[in-house]
């Protein structure tokens, strides 16, 4: 398509995200896009290949809920907190069924979709030499620079078949807006095959503050509104992050039987964002 | 340096601070005349920011959120809190701060924590145990492969004990010393690697020809017996052993008045 299609997140997801997809959903600790993830739980998607540079809560909840065959990330916590329960009992215990991980440094992974933004096989750093993940890795390896004769290390451009971000704004056209700490957003969308962006709000025009990102329409697929949809995260300009639901978590995620029955409450029945 | 002579030292009986504040005020001061310095939540964090709340205001704070210059008037739970982005000199993508600030040798001084590390202060932040079956799953490297290899030098904050402190890693998620003197060279790694290890019962610097951590001070009311029993290889001890200057009656006030900025226990390492 041309432009974005302006569509609900039921919809944008049903239309998007299939089995056995790849799906990035990124936001570096902001502008999370938890409410496109509790839309996968509620469409049961399954077998997915999950890439985030930060799981936080919302790959804890999809993990939880059987949707990830694999993830693919950097740091695996809850920030300031402690641990991803449910990410920690799919690695250590298999349940609710064994994950396959990939693991990278977070200038590994950030790397990788850059690569694959730049329509380059692969992208070049220092990293990964001497440490426990270079040679587990099918996705790193050494290369000699033509130039000087250094070993580097070569990571692969990742792919996804989706990503899926949060921004503040989007206009009746689809054209995308997002400030504050961007992370790596523009590269994972630029990186993937589909790209459906979630927006706190549809303006008439878009009026970009200093150090603002705006993603043309025609490098998106589908735009759908989500006001709060990075609760507990924030969206700067709009809310702030729930520091205390993030504590809640560490205990609502610690137990099997509590974890389900907060997301038959809070997921199953609808939104998770609070009115 | 943060410390004084032993010699006729004795810790008052009661103190009006606990380890975690000795930790987080010797952090602060092992930056005084540093630029720049790449910052981690918990520790380190209220570190840096103690440090520019007393005795370097101009440090400049880069958090791999992106965030550089950050002057947080309350500290963050999180790397991404809106604080940070709010008070910032600028706000760039995470592929530009790896790449063009850290790995671009911009970054004076990186700050490390660990669930372990070795004698050469390689750090395993990812599992205990097995890798493909561990006992824990930690959360994993994150940053700090790429902080501990470009940063000028590396400080590394963690609890001294023998869960902490091992003998062999389980998992060497980021590299300190290698397994000697000459890895860092050999690995690629530009920056000098850790420079000072502070934990809760005193300072360990690496030898100048081994890069082995070596005791180079003790905190008031700790004996090197407690540091030689709380580490499993043979401690190596630094000539001049001094006590760690305690925290001064400023320093605790500033530092309590960081503290009281976050609702929770802001000194979670």
């Amino acid at each position: 398509m041309v432009v974005a299609e302006i569509q609900s997140l039921a919809q944008a997801v049903s239309l998007l995200v299939h089995d056995g997809d790849c799906v990035a959903l990124e936001g570096f600790t902001h502008l999370i896009p938890v409410a496109a993830g509790q839309e996968i739980i509620r469409q049961r998607r399954r077998e997915l290949t999950l890439v985030r540079l930060t799981p936080d809560i919302v790959f804890d909840q999809m993990i939880g809920m059987g949707c990830a065959r694999k993830v693919i990330f950097g740091w695996g916590g809850n920030p300031g907190v402690g641990s991803l329960h449910r990410f920690r009992d799919a690695i250590e215990h298999g349940w609710p069924h064994p994950i396959e991980i990939e693991e990278h440094s977070h200038a590994g992974l950030a790397n990788r979709f850059a690569a694959a933004a730049s329509g380059l096989p692969f992208a070049v750093l220092r990293g990964y030499f001497g440490t426990g993940l270079m040679g587990r890795l099918d996705t790193v390896r050494p290369v000699t620079c033509p130039f000087t004769g250094e070993s580097l290390a070569a990571v692969a451009a990742l792919h996804p078949d989706v990503t899926i971000i949060h921004a503040q704004q989007a206009d009746r056209d689809g054209n995308v807006l997002m400030w504050g700490i961007t992370g790596v957003n523009k590269e994972a969308v630029l990186a993937a095959t589909r790209v459906l962006v979630t927006v706190e709000e549809i303006v008439d025009e878009l009026k970009p503050p200093a150090g603002g990102v705006v993603l043309p329409s025609w490098v998106v697929d589908s735009v759908a509104t989500a006001p709060g949809g990075t609760y507990p995260s924030y969206t700067a300009g709009y809310s702030v992050r729930d520091n205390a639901e993030y504590l809640r978590w560490d205990a609502i995620s610690r137990d099997r039987d509590a974890f389900v029955a907060w997301i038959e409450e809070h997921v199953m029945r609808g939104s998770a964002v609070p009115a | 340096m943060t410390a004084t002579s032993a010699t006729g030292s004795a810790a008052p009986a009661a103190l009006p601070y606990d380890r975690d504040d000795m930790m987080i005020v010797a952090a602060a001061r092992a930056l005084r005349g540093v630029r720049v310095c790449f910052v981690g939540i918990g520790l380190p964090s209220t570190a840096a920011n103690l440090a520019r709340a007393t005795d370097n205001p101009d440090l400049v704070l880069v958090y791999e959120s992106g965030t550089i210059g950050a002057k947080p008037t309350r500290l963050p739970l999180s790397i991404g809190d809106g604080e940070l982005a709010d008070t910032a000199d600028t706000v760039v993508s995470v592929p530009e701060i790896f790449n063009y600030w850290l790995q671009g040798g911009r970054i004076e001084v990186g700050f490390l924590g660990a669930a372990q590390m070795d004698r050469f202060a390689n750090l395993n932040s990812t599992v205990v145990g097995d890798y493909d079956h561990p006992s824990v799953r930690l959360p994993g490297a994150g940053g700090a492969p790429e902080i501990a290899g470009s940063c000028g030098e590396v400080i590394v904050l963690i609890r001294q004990s023998r869960r902490t402190f091992v003998e062999t890693l389980d998992f060497r998620s980021t590299v300190g010393y290698g397994d000697g003197p000459d890895d860092r060279a050999r690995l690629g790694l530009t920056g000098r690697g850790p420079s000072l290890v502070i934990t809760d019962l005193g300072l360990l610097r690496p030898d100048p020809d081994t890069r082995e951590l070596t005791m180079v001070s003790l905190h008031p009311g700790v004996t090197f017996e407690d540091a030689r029993a709380a580490t499993p290889w043979e401690l190596k001890v630094a000539p001049g052993l001094e006590v760690t200057e305690p925290p001064n009656a400023h320093e605790l006030a500033e530092l309590r008045a960081l503290l009281a900025t976050q609702g929770q226990d802001g000194r979670r390492g």
